[in-house]
């Protein structure tokens, strides 16, 4: 799994001086809880654009994961064969990928708007296989690194533990773009359109505001984010095919604990998983790929509509 | 009605013959215990519109225990199928259990969810032999007697299990409980506003749908002789949406049709491909989803039924 991965790189990260709680050196808590903190970074971007593709077309998007994966294909393979460095790769990448996603919009989802949702969730599952079949043909299983930008190398010393650079850059630039994501949708006039298209969408129309451009930039939109954090992940993970499907079940699995309904809820949703699952990690590390999924069996027995939800 | 009684006394001297055309038993084992597991989750996704992302749990978990059973406890294959059916229907109260609480696409959510997490179960427990599985599980014999060692003994054992649950499917479909069931699929608040308690049948049939498909899945571990980790992977889950979709979700035959398909798909296709073939299976999921949604099955029974009747109703659920 993911977090797995990058607990491995964490491990000769710590070395600050040895304070214990319960046994356990405060530098491993700590940096433990930036990796939560890491992945609950992708956790809320991923949740992020699958709550706002569900809003507008009622699709669950199955291909999140494999969006994800591509992003940091994308960024891996501009690197080696166009010499793309890392911060041009921030930004081509989710285009590109955006673009995909338009494509993948136009020619497929948009024919099965009317049906039921579990042929959106069925059609993108399938997506997802071709892309990651596709990709495990052509690379092979074993994943490859990405090298850290130069400029974010190396690591803070905060006297209580050392920060590597590029993972507090992770976390800052997922809040900036998770925030602004909600600013745009909730404080501007596209997000106000867009608000409106996920309430009726044919009125909307009838208005004379283009809706399926609205769809098809959405799910690009949507779909670009995965991206961008892929790109993001890309140095902190190895970069292989199935990178994308192990963390997409544990974002569904975010997504019906925050509920769909809400923008920030998926958010604050990914962000706290991260960190639970971080400090899952110190404590009983066993359990630390079931921790989402066992909190998510809970969330459904005690407010099954999920915490920010309403059904 | 008489061609299709036609087809299956065909299929039915099929079958028996297999042994004598050439076709390697244990691919057609094989076979049939997916088309078993396919008609299980036939059950719900065909006829009460529940898709479950996480059915590999069942099918894959059922494996490991019946394995377990036999090679660690020394147990006969039969007492430890049923042992292992008991444990999947266990399992599937507790996830059908939670899973029914949201409907539609959370549904199929939660179940990935709770399969991943059987999954990881599977991965870090002691009993599953971690990466490897648990491998070499003998096949024994039947209540002591008949000796399974043979494939062809095997085989008929398989087909009869196979033919006993097809039939049980069919009746339960058929009965009172399984009209319920179609009428929640139909409209849930309609069956609750009649009065009918949903959430139970909805329950029920998960677990038939958990039950069967453990007995699929440790009956395939005994003809194979191993259980490994890919029995409960989520691409598991997935082969079984895309069997019983590509055969015909809410026909009787479609997901033995599916299987079959896949099944052979999968065991001559990745001689050609090598290791295309998860992204053609990904190919085939698109084209089913787009453009026949009905199934193979299903578009053969809706195009007699035209022909029959020109003007004639679509089928709800074609026998």
């Amino acid at each position: 799994m993911l977090a797995r991965r990058i607990g491995r790189v964490a491990a000769h990260g710590c070395s600050a001086p040895v304070t214990e709680i319960f046994g356990i050196p405060v530098a491993v808590i700590l940096g433990q809880l930036t990796l939560g903190l890491v992945n609950g970074s992708f956790y809320a971007m991923l949740s992020l654009g699958l709550a706002v593709i569900f809003g507008l077309m009622g699709v669950v998007n199955f291909a999140h994961g494999a969006f994800y994966t591509l992003g940091a294909f994308a960024a891996l393979l501009g690197l080696q064969y166009c010499g793309i460095n890392y911060w041009a790769a921030l930004v081509l990448a989710p285009l590109a990928v955006g673009l995909i996603g338009v494509v993948v919009e136009r020619l497929l989802l948009r024919r099965l708007y009317g049906l039921d949702p579990l042929y959106g969730l069925l059609l993108t599952f399938g997506l997802a296989l071709i892309v990651e079949g596709s990709l495990h043909q052509v690379f092979g299983a074993t994943g490859q690194s990405y090298p850290v930008p130069q400029s974010l190398a190396g690591a803070l010393n905060l006297h209580f533990m050392f920060l590597p650079l590029y993972r507090a850059w992770v976390i800052l630039a997922s809040v900036v773009v998770c925030f602004s994501t909600w600013f745009v949708i909730e404080r501007t006039r596209l997000g106000a359109t867009l608000r409106a298209a996920t309430e009726n969408a044919p009125l909307l129309q009838a208005f004379g505001v283009n809706v399926p451009l609205l769809k098809a930039t959405t799910y690009g939109g949507g779909v670009a984010l995965a991206a961008l954090a892929g790109v993001l992940a890309s140095p902190v993970v190895l970069v292989n095919s199935h990178m994308g499907n192990s963390l997409v079940i544990v974002v569904f699995a975010v997504v019906v604990i925050g509920g769909m309904g809400s923008i920030l809820g998926a958010i604050v949703s990914g962000l706290v998983l991260g960190v639970v699952e971080g400090f899952t990690k110190v404590i009983y590390p066993e359990a630390s790929n079931i921790v989402v999924f066992v909190i998510m069996a809970l969330v459904l027995i005690l407010r099954p509509a999920g915490l920010f939800g309403k059904e | 009605m008489r061609t299709t009684a036609i087809l299956y006394a065909l299929l039915g001297l099929f079958a028996l013959c297999v042994p004598w055309l050439g076709i390697y038993p244990v691919f057609m084992m094989k076979l049939l215990c997916f088309a078993m597991f396919a008609c299980a989750y036939n059950l719900l996704l065909g006829f009460g519109r529940m898709l479950s992302f996480g059915h590999a749990a069942f099918f894959g978990f059922a494996a490991y225990v019946s394995s377990w059973l036999i090679t660690a406890h020394a147990f006969g294959p039969s007492a430890a199928i049923l042992c292992a059916m008991v444990v999947a229907a266990a399992l599937g109260t507790l996830i059908g259990g939670l899973a029914i609480r949201r409907h539609g696409i959370y549904f199929a959510m939660i179940t990935l969810a709770l399969g991943q997490l059987v999954y990881f179960v599977c991965l870090e427990a002691p009993f599953t032999g971690g990466e490897n599985g648990l491998q070499g599980v003998p096949r024994g014999s039947l209540f002591g007697i008949l000796p399974l060692r043979s494939d062809v003994v095997l085989y008929y054992l398989v087909l009869a299990i196979f033919v006993a649950v097809f039939l049980f499917i069919r009746r339960v479909v058929h009965s009172p409980f399984g009209q319920v069931l179609k009428a929640i699929r139909e409209s849930e608040p309609r069956a609750i506003s009649l009065g009918y308690d949903s959430n139970r049948y909805k329950l029920v049939a998960f677990v038939i749908s958990a039950t069967l498909a453990g007995l699929a899945g440790s009956l395939n571990a005994l003809v194979l002789g191993f259980a490994t980790l890919s029995d409960v992977q989520q691409s598991t889950s997935g082969e079984v949406i895309l069997m019983t979709l590509l055969g015909g979700t809410g026909t009787f035959f479609g997901p033995v049709v599916g299987a079959a398909v896949i099944v052979t798909l999968q065991e001559y296709l990745s001689d050609i491909v090598g290791g295309w073939v998860t992204a053609i299976i990904g190919l085939i999921f698109v084209a089913c989803v787009l453009s026949f949604r009905r199934g193979i099955v299903g578009e053969l029974e809706t195009l007699r039924l035209r022909r029959l009747r020109p003007m004639g109703k679509e089928p709800a659920a074609p026998a």
